[in-house]
C-alpha cells in the first residue's frame, strides 16, 4: 500500500460570500430595504400631492350628505343619505347581483356541460356552439348588447308587453306583483322553518335505518308533502295573510308592484350566460376525468343511468370540478363590477365612480373598494375550500 | 348426414337490419335513441328554426351592402354600410390620416415576426422570438409615438380602435410573462421575505376586479408620483393591465413549477448548477411547456379584458364602435356594430385557442399520465 501521497492542496479560505445562509439573508435585506424605501417614497409623494391639491384625507366624508339618488336600493336611501349609506347600498347591490349570478350560472353551466356530453348529437353540438360563441366574446360587449340593443329597444310603458298574473315588460324594466304581508304572516314563516327542521330529522332517521337494515324510505316525497302541508295549514289557520300588489299603469309609468330595472337584468343575464360557458367546460372536464370503468362497473351492479350519474360519477367528478368552479365564482363576482359601464348602481359605479368624483378622495375610496372585493374573494374561497374538503377523497 | 361446411367465408354474412346502419341507423342512434332524446331533438330543431332563419335573413338576405349613408339602407335587414364607412375609424381610431402608414408598418412587422411561429421547420425561431420580445417593442414605440427620426409626434389620446386594442394586449402579454415568471419564482423561494412579498402582491391583484385596478391607475397613480412627473393616460392603463395580468401569469407559471418532480432540482444541484442556471436551463423550459395552454388562455382573457379600458375613457375597438353608434348620422346602428365587433373578437379568440390546442398536441411527449 502506498502511504506516501502527495500533500492535499490547501483549502482556500471560505469567503463569507459563499455561505448560502449569509447570501440568503443579504438578498432578503436588500429586497426588504428596497420595498420599504419604495413604500416610503410613495407615501411621501402622496402626502405632498394631496397637500398641494388641497384634497382632504381621512374617512370623515363617509358621514357627509351624498346628495344624489340611486335607482335601486334594498335599504332606505334618499338624496339626503350619507356617503356611508351610498357605500352600503352599492355593496348590497353588488352582493345581490353576484349571488344571483352565481346560482343561475351554476345551474346553466351544469346543464350545458352535461348537454355537451349528451349522446344526442344535436344537443351535444348545440352545447358546443353555445360554449364557443359566448366564451370568445368579451363580457363587456355582451353587456352592451343586452342593455343597449335588447332591453332599451323594448316598448315604452304604455305599450308594454303584458303577461298573465300582472307581469309587464317594457323599457323601464320588468314589473311584477309584490307581496304584501298582513298580521299573522310570521306564523307561515315559522311553519316553513319547522318543516325544514322536521325534514332534517326525518332524513337523518331514514339514512340511519337504511344503513342498519337496508330498507329505503321515500324521503324526497315525504319531505315535499311536509314542506307543502305545514305552511298551507298555517296559512289557512291565519286566513291567508298575504296579498299581491299588482303594478298598474298610471300616467307615463307603472305604479306599485316590484320592478327589476333593465340595468340589473342586462348585467345578470350577460354575467350568467358568459360565466356559464366557462363552467360548462369545467363540468365537462370533470365528468370526463372519471374513468369509463366506473360507469361500466355501476351498470354491472345494476344501477340505472340516472343513479349512476348521481351516486358514482358526480361525487368523483366534483373533486375535479370544485377548484376551477371556485375561481369561476370569483370571476363572476369581480366581473359584476362591469356594472359601471351601463350604470347599474353597484359598488364600483356609485362609490368608486360617483362618490370619488364628488369628494376626490381617491386613496380612501379605492382602498375601501379593493378591500371589499378582497374580502368577498377570501370569503368565497374559504367557503369553497371547506366544501372541497368535505367532498375530498378520504384516504387511509 | 349433412356434410355442408360452415367454415368462415363459405356463407355470405347476413345484411345488418336496415334500421341500424346508414342514414337511418345514424339518425336512430344519435338523435332518436329514446323518447327523451326524440323530444330534445325536436325541441332543439324548433329552437334552431326560430333563431337561424331570421338571423340569416337579417345578416345576409335582406341586408344592405352598398352605400355610404344611412339613407342608402333601404332593405329591412342589417345596414352594413355603417361598418364599411367606419372601418378606418374602427381600425385606426383618431390617428391622423397622413400618419396611418406607421400603424400599418407596425402591425405588418408584428405579423411578419409571428409567421415563423407557425412554420414547423423554420430554423431561426429563437432569434425571431428574441427580436420580437426585445427589439420589436422599441421599434414599435418609435414608430407609433414618433418625435424622432423626422416623424411627427402623435399624442396617445388620438390612438384608438383595433390598433389600440392590439397595443394594449401585446404590451400586456410581453410584459406580464417575465414579471409573472419572476413573481412565481419568488413565491416558491426559500427566502421568507421574498416569498411573502410575492405572495401578498399576487393575491392582492388577483382578488380585485380589473376595473378597480384601472381606476386606481388612473386616479391614484398620479398621486403616487413625485411632483412634476406625469404619465399619460394610456401608459397608466398599460401599467395597470400589465401588473394585473402578471399576477395571473404568476399563478399559471407556479402551477407548472409545482408539476416538476423534485429529482430535476436535485439533478441540477448535483451537477453544480447555480440557482439561476437550474431555473433557466432545467426547470423553466419544462415548467413553461406544461402550462402553455394555460398561458394562452390567460392571453385570451387579457385580450378580451382590454375592452375594459373604455371605462376609463380610452377608445379601444369596442369603445370606438360604441362612439360610432351614437353618431347622430347613424343612429340605431348599434346592432351592426356589436355583431361586427363580436365577430372580430370571436375569430381572434377562437384562433388563439385552436393554436394553443395544436401546440399542446405538438409538445405532448407522451409523459402525461393517462
Amino acid at each position: 500500500m502506498n502511504t506516501d501521497s502527495t500533500p492535499l492542496p490547501k483549502v482556500p479560505k471560505k469567503s463569507v460570500w459563499n455561505n448560502p445562509k449569509f447570501r440568503s439573508l443579504f438578498f432578503q435585506a436588500i429586497v426588504l430595504v428596497a420595498t420599504v424605501a419604495f413604500g416610503i417614497s410613495i407615501f411621501h409623494n402622496t402626502s405632498v400631492n394631496l397637500e398641494t391639491r388641497g384634497i382632504a384625507t381621512g374617512f370623515d366624508f363617509l358621514s357627509t350628505t351624498a346628495g344624489f339618488g340611486i335607482i335601486q336600493h334594498f335599504i332606505p336611501y334618499t338624496e339626503e343619505s350619507t356617503y356611508g349609506a351610498t357605500f352600503l347600498v352599492g355593496l348590497i347591490n353588488t352582493i345581490v347581483v353576484s349571488a344571483l349570478g352565481i346560482i343561475l350560472a351554476t345551474i346553466l353551466g351544469v346543464i350545458v356541460g352535461i348537454a355537451r356530453l349528451s349522446k344526442n348529437w344535436l344537443i351535444a353540438k348545440l352545447a358546443a356552439v353555445y360554449i364557443e360563441i359566448f366564451r370568445n366574446i368579451p363580457l363587456l360587449l355582451q353587456i352592451f348588447f343586452w342593455y343597449f340593443v335588447v332591453l332599451r329597444n323594448l316598448p315604452s310603458p304604455r305599450q308594454s308587453v303584458s303577461f298573465v298574473g300582472g307581469f309587464f315588460l317594457n323599457n323601464r324594466g320588468i314589473y311584477s306583483p309584490s307581496p304584501v304581508t298582513h298580521d299573522g304572516f310570521s306564523y307561515i314563516v315559522w311553519a316553513v322553518i319547522l318543516a325544514f327542521v322536521l325534514i332534517f330529522f326525518i332524513k337523518r332517521w331514514a339514512d340511519k335505518r337504511q344503513e342498519a337494515t337496508g330498507q329505503q324510505f321515500h324521503t324526497f316525497y315525504v319531505s315535499l308533502v311536509i314542506l307543502v302541508i305545514l305552511p298551507l295549514l298555517a296559512a289557512v289557520a291565519t286566513g291567508f295573510p298575504l296579498t299581491w300588489d299588482k303594478p298598474a299603469l298610471s300616467g307615463f309609468n307603472f305604479k306599485g308592484g316590484m320592478v327589476i330595472i333593465p340595468e340589473f337584468a342586462a348585467l345578470l343575464l350577460s354575467l350568467v350566460i358568459y360565466t356559464a360557458s366557462f363552467m360548462a367546460e369545467t363540468v365537462r372536464a370533470g365528468i370526463e376525468s372519471v374513468a369509463h370503468g366506473q360507469t361500466e362497473a355501476a351498470y354491472a351492479l345494476g344501477l340505472r343511468p340516472n343513479s349512476t350519474l348521481r351516486l358514482v360519477i358526480l361525487p368523483q367528478a366534483l373533486r375535479v370540478i370544485i377548484p376551477p368552479m371556485t375561481s369561476e365564482f370569483l370571476n363572476l363576482t369581480k366581473n359584476s363590477s362591469l356594472a359601471t359601464a351601463i350604470a347599474y348602481p353597484d359598488l364600483v359605479a356609485v362609490f368608486a365612480g360617483t362618490t370619488l368624483n364628488q369628494t376626490g378622495q381617491a386613496i380612501e375610496i379605492i382602498a375601501m373598494t379593493m378591500a371589499v372585493y378582497l374580502s368577498i374573494s377570501l370569503l368565497i374561497s374559504a367557503v369553497m375550500n371547506w366544501y372541497n374538503a368535505s367532498v375530498a377523497l378520504v384516504e387511509r | 348426414m349433412n356434410t355442408k361446411s360452415y367454415a368462415i367465408g363459405q356463407i355470405p354474412d347476413m345484411v345488418p337490419p336496415i334500421a341500424s346502419v346508414g342514414f337511418i341507423g345514424w339518425f336512430r342512434k344519435n338523435l332518436f335513441s329514446s323518447w327523451v332524446n326524440s323530444v330534445l331533438t325536436l325541441f332543439s330543431l324548433w329552437l334552431l328554426y326560430l333563431t337561424i332563419p331570421p338571423m340569416i335573413d337579417w345578416m345576409l338576405v335582406n341586408a344592405n351592402f352598398s352605400g355610404t349613408t344611412k339613407q342608402d339602407c333601404t332593405n329591412t335587414g342589417a345596414c352594413w354600410p355603417f361598418v364599411s364607412s367606419h372601418i378606418d375609424q374602427f381600425f385606426y381610431g383618431f390617428y391622423p390620416q397622413a400618419e396611418r402608414w406607421r400603424v400599418d408598418i407596425t402591425i405588418l412587422l408584428l405579423i411578419g415576426l409571428m409567421i415563423p411561429l407557425f412554420i414547423k421547420k423554420f430554423p431561426y425561431k429563437g432569434i425571431t422570438a428574441a427580436v420580437a420580445l426585445f427589439i420589436y417593442p422599441v421599434v414599435a414605440f418609435f414608430l407609433l409615438v414618433g418625435g424622432s427620426f423626422g416623424l411627427p409626434v402623435v399624442e396617445t389620446s388620438l390612438w384608438g380602435g383595433f390598433s389600440l386594442t392590439l397595443v394594449i394586449s401585446v404590451v400586456g402579454i410581453v410584459t406580464s410573462l417575465p414579471i409573472g415568471i419572476v413573481l412565481a419564482l419568488g413565491r416558491r423561494s426559500n427566502m421568507p421575505t421574498i416569498r411573502s412579498i410575492c405572495t401578498v402582491f399576487i393575491e392582492l391583484w388577483r382578488g380585485v376586479p380589473l376595473i378597480t385596478v384601472l381606476f386606481m391607475s388612473s386616479v391614484m397613480l398620479p398621486l403616487f408620483l413625485p411632483e412634476g412627473v406625469n404619465f399619460d393616460k394610456l401608459l397608466r392603463a398599460l401599467i395597470g393591465v400589465s401588473l394585473f395580468a402578471a399576477a395571473y401569469m404568476a399563478e399559471v407559471v407556479r402551477g407548472g413549477l409545482q408539476a416538476i418532480p423534485k429529482g430535476q432540482f436535485e439533478g441540477a444541484m448535483s451537477l453544480g448548477l447555480s440557482y439561476w442556471k437550474t431555473m433557466s436551463f432545467i426547470i423553466l423550459p419544462q415548467a413553461l411547456k406544461y402550462v402553455i395552454p394555460s398561458i394562452v388562455s390567460t392571453f385570451i382573457g387579457l385580450f378580451k379584458d382590454t375592452t375594459l379600458v373604455l371605462i376609463i375613457g380610452l377608445f379601444d375597438f369596442l369603445g370606438i364602435v360604441q362612439t360610432a353608434s351614437t353618431d347622430p348620422k347613424w343612429l340605431g346602428m348599434a346592432v351592426e356594430g356589436y355583431v361586427f365587433t363580436a365577430l372580430v373578437y370571436g375569430v381572434f379568440c377562437f384562433a388563439m385557442s385552436q393554436y394553443s390546442q395544436a401546440i399542446e398536441r405538438k409538445l405532448d411527449t407522451g409523459h402525461k399520465k393517462r
